[in-house]
């Protein structure tokens, strides 16, 4: 929590204090509802004009088990969900055991005294506050509050702490139980209030969050696999398929509930080569298309891509990134699929990448990626990932009047047509939607034999050359119009970290921090990582070091699969790699940690 | 924060193609003639039955005066899956064994066209099976036929899913060992709504066959005998009347609706039967959607797309 006055203690010893944030971590199970509570917290810091990130584990396996809801609430801008939390709430034992060492220094420990035994060396390090939440639940609602109540409970309880807004937190609750009946509204607001009542301000200090400054007005709170799913929408994506995977699975039932209102299909198939391949098909029938998959789906997916690449035909392809390989961790976050994204396929097959850094961002780069997919008839990898699906973030609501795109097809009649004209500005094909008359009464056939300007297959070798380089040409062309690279922080000095997708946040926190050490550390994130921008090299020659700090594994070569790709196109022995493959996101410290390292080792 | 490096750009349709004269259509548009309708010459070998499937697909044009623009067709891979080539209309000739999820996208899409797949017994009950089951049972509304040779023709004599046991190829050189599928028997176990066999040998009636599959609303599957002469010469000499075998239509009093005689009469020791085996009026998978679309969309009517989506921001705050 970071501090800024310190009021005088009223009578009775107690004092409120003005933070600008606060980490708070819930630790319990996942049938406890703890999603919910962070979810109910994010949403009201969004309502607060607040910045929020969340962070949460869920188990792989549909039983339960242990899981936690990390959030982060402040006046400022958040970067990252925090290393350490201010706050802990825990239900059991399990989950005191395995997070306290999570809590700062002199944090504070709240515990369900109905199941948590606190040890005398923990008391030491931190203030505890045991409240009887599992038998209070059941005094104030009835039930066995065994896995019911226990969390709004325990949101009462929070909210007094911090003095949160009870009136919008009780909105929230009700708009939550909407459609149900009336009683469970009620009964909700009945443990709301009774752990609000819980005067916990006679144990520890109260907090009182400073008044935003009220550039984060208008804001609005999803997850990173909604505002993917809601950029898709606004981008005009109508049609769709796909087949169930953790974490892309709420990409396709988001899809599947809400395109219908809109006229469209999401298509759930018998498995990812139908999905992919149903996909394509639409995008030929004239509605550029999304699948998407995680992981081993990917891999499925790959020889219709490969179609995709060689017929020239638009695509979105989704990756939301899990531990691999193989079922790997489902539920756990990586960067390891960029090998697969940029590389997987047969033949040279050249193919878009790109990955959004956030919440907010995985809404734009979904416009972006339908529009690449549609401008340069091309597949695109939209590569996100469990971080980023997962957690919650509050941003500046879209302008959606402005956004939103109508892509129907045009099947207005055409004199001629040549779909892979070699003369093409670019080397861009556009195909016609089956449907167009084409006057000339020559029709194009789409293919993946190699083939002459009107798709009919030819082994001709000038043919095949040309062909392929029309298909590299165009992201060619793709890359000249990419915006130039940004360096976070002085484009001169010692280090330069290189991240890409979810760890932008954390890596600029790092950088922050070390800055504020007086360390000579800039950043750079790569958000287009096939074709990669031009001129990185430029800024690669301003720093010692370069350091591609990701999240997948080292490999054989001892380069994580950015670094070896930035390796491959500048060959400079500069670049190194910092990578892990623990399922967690970066953590700040970890970081700084990793980078003194790396420096103590270059002296 | 809002930052879009590539949005939204209208694009041009055919580049300095598109020059030329558009002319206007006659109200009465004739009908395409066979000249207009053939593409690419054909690359199957001399003899092939596939060739018969063309002429026949290309009747059905005639006949049914389907004009160019309107023509779709997709196919797989293998000899038979070179098709779209032939045909000077709309076509994909998409991967080994995916055409029917392929063209289920294309008649999702567009529910003003009728979708024609072609290919083999490989690409359908080999690497494609899982499709034509799926595709069989959403009974989405599209016409797949067959071209059933009992053999890989493309890739030079291996044994196909539909190989008789005994069949000498190259995979199986002291014949085939494993009992084939029988197509149309499945294609009704799947929950195909319309299932016919036919056979190369009998032009007038694959032209039938194809006539009915153009009218079912739904998913309608046509196994089509068609030898391949180069690797699997003879093959349905038996179903040949002009190689003394026989060719027996489906009986007058058989209940095209009756799935348990269906299956019986799709059983049948081959030659069997041909003509219609079932054939059942169920809603369309195109229908469903539609019917779930009309709906939802009745629900926000009269708004623009973007209002529809704000309603669900404004949950969001
Ligand atoms: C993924 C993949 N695997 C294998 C092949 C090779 N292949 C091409 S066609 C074919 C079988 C063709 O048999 P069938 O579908 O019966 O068609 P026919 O040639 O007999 O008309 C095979 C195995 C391929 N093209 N793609
Ligand atoms: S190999 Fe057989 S199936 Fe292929 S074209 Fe020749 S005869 Fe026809
Ligand atoms: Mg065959």
């Amino acid at each position: 929590m970071s501090e800024s006055t310190t009021a005088a203690p009223d009578s009775s010893e107690r004092k409120t204090s003005e933070i600008s944030e606060a980490v708070i971590r819930i630790a319990g199970n996942s049938q406890d509802g703890i999603q919910a509570i962070g979810g109910f917290l994010a949403r009201l810091a969004g309502r607060s004009e607040q910045d929020v990130m969340t962070f949460m584990t869920i188990p792989s396996t549909i039983s339960g088990g242990p899981s936690i809801f990390q959030v982060r609430i402040g006046t400022g801008e958040i970067l990252s969900s925090g290393d350490e939390a201010d706050v802990l709430l825990a239900f059991y034992q399990h989950s005191y055991e395995n997070h306290i060492n999570f809590v700062k220094k002199s944090g504070i420990v709240l515990y369900d005294s109905d199941h948590v035994e606190p040890s005398e060396e923990h008391q030491k390090n931190y203030r505890h506050v045991g409240v009887a939440v599992s038998s209070l639940t059941v005094e104030a609602i009835g039930g066995s509050a065994r896995d019911k109540g226990k969390n709004i409970f325990a949101l009462g309880l929070i909210t007094r702490m911090f003095d949160l807004n009870v009136e919008k937190l009780k909105k929230l609750i009700a708009e939550r139980f909407k459609g149900k009946p009336e009683s469970i509204t009620t009964t909700a607001h009945n443990a709301f209030d009774a752990g609000y009542a819980q005067d916990v301000g006679n144990l520890v200090d109260l907090y009182e969050f400073e008044e935003p400054d009220g550039k984060l007005s208008n804001q609005v709170v999803m997850n990173g696999n909604e505002a993917l799913a809601y950029g898709l929408i606004a981008a005009g994506v109508r049609f769709g398929a796909g087949y169930p995977i953790t974490p892309w699975s709420d990409i396709m039932e988001l899809l599947r509930r809400e395109l219908p209102k809109y006229g469209g299909t999401f298509m759930q198939c018998e498995d990812e080569i139908a999905s992919v391949s149903m996909a394509i098909g639409g995008s030929w029938g004239g509605r550029v298309a999304v699948t998407g998959s995680s992981g081993p789906g990917i891999a499925l997916k790959a020889e219709a891509i490969g179609w995709a690449i060689m017929a020239e035909v638009p695509l979105v392809v989704v990756d939301v990134q899990r531990g691999g390989p193989s079922t790997g961790m489902p539920t756990s976050v990586e960067q390891s699929d960029l090998n697969i994204a940029v590389f997987g396929g047969h033949g040279d097959s050249p193919r878009v990448v790109i990955a959004p850094a956030h919440v907010e961002d995985a809404f734009y780069t979904a416009i972006e990626a339908v529009n690449i997919a549609r401008k340069y008839s091309v597949p695109v990898i939209l590569l996100t990932d469990q971080a980023i699906a997962t957690r919650i973030e509050a941003f500046a609501e879209p302008n959606l009047k402005e956004l939103c795109q109508d892509i129907s097809p045009d099947l207005s009649a055409v004199a001629d047509h040549k779909p892979y004209d070699l003369d093409a500005n670019d080397g861009i094909t556009r195909h016609l939607a089956p449907g167009t008359r084409v006057a000339s009464g020559k029709y194009p056939v789409l293919t993946g034999l190699e083939h002459d300007e009107m798709g009919h297959p030819t082994s001709s070798r000038e043919l095949h050359m040309d062909m392929q380089t029309k298909r590299r040409r165009k992201l060619q062309a793709l890359r000249e119009s990419f915006p130039a690279t940004q360096v976070y922080g002085p484009d001169e000095g010692n280090i330069l970290v290189v991240g890409w997708g979810s760890s932008q946040g954390p890596i600029r926190e790092a950088v922050d921090r070390m800055r504020g050490a007086g360390e000579s550390v800039s950043a750079i994130h790569i958000r287009y990582l096939n074709p990669l921008p031009d001129k990185l090299d430029e800024i690669f020659s301003g720093f010692h070091h370069v350091v591609v700090v990701e999240l997948n594994d080292e490999g054989l070569n001892g380069y994580g699969q950015l670094a070896q790709l930035l390796r491959a196109k500048y060959a400079d022995p500069k670049i190194q790699s910092i990578c892990k493959t623990d399922g967690l996101t970066w953590r700040i410290g970890e970081i700084v940690e990793r980078i003194h390292g790396f420096e103590a080792a270059q002296k | 924060m809002s930052k879009l490096s590539f949005g939204y750009e209208a694009l041009d349709r055919t580049g300095d193609l598109n020059v030329g004269e558009i002319p206007e259509l006659p109200e009465d548009r004739p009908a395409l003639k066979k000249k207009q309708i053939a593409a690419d010459h054909p690359t199957w070998c001399p003899g092939c039955g596939d060739f018969s499937v063309l002429a026949l697909y290309f009747r059905l044009i005639e006949k049914r005066k389907i004009h160019h623009e309107k023509i779709t067709t997709v196919a797989g891979i293998g000899c038979s899956s070179r098709f779209p080539y032939f045909v000077q209309g709309h076509g994909t000739h998409f991967i080994h064994g995916r055409a029917l999820p392929y063209a289920t996208g294309v008649s999702l899409c567009r529910p003003d066209l009728h979708v024609f797949v072609f290919g083999g017994d490989g690409d359908a009950f080999s690497i494609g099976g899982n499709h034509f089951n799926h595709t069989a049972r959403k009974n989405v509304r599209l016409t797949y036929v067959v071209m059933d040779n009992w053999v890989y023709g493309l890739t030079k004599k291996q044994t196909s899913p539909t190989s008789p046991v005994g069949f000498k190829s190259k995979t199986d050189m002291w014949g085939a060992v494993d009992p084939p599928i029988n197509p149309a028997k499945q294609a009704i176990a799947a929950g195909a709504t319309f299932v016919a066999r036919s056979t190369h040998t009998n032009p007038k009636h694959i032209h039938e066959m194809m006539d009915a599959a153009l009218d079912h609303e739904g998913f309608s599957f046509i196994q089509c005998l068609s030898e391949c002469t180069e690797f699997y010469e003879g093959a349905f000499d038996a179903a040949n009347p002009r190689k003394g075998g026989e060719f027996n239509l489906v009986p007058e009093d058989h209940d095209v609706t009756d799935q348990d005689a269906a299956i019986k009469l799709a059983d049948e020791v081959f030659p069997g039967k041909f003509g219609i085996l079932y054939k059942v009026d169920e809603k369309s998978k195109n229908a469903k959607e539609q019917e779930i679309n009309a709906k939802f969309q009745a629900k926000v009517e009269g708004m623009e797309d973007w209002e529809i989506l704000q309603q669900n921001f404004n949950r969001m705050k």
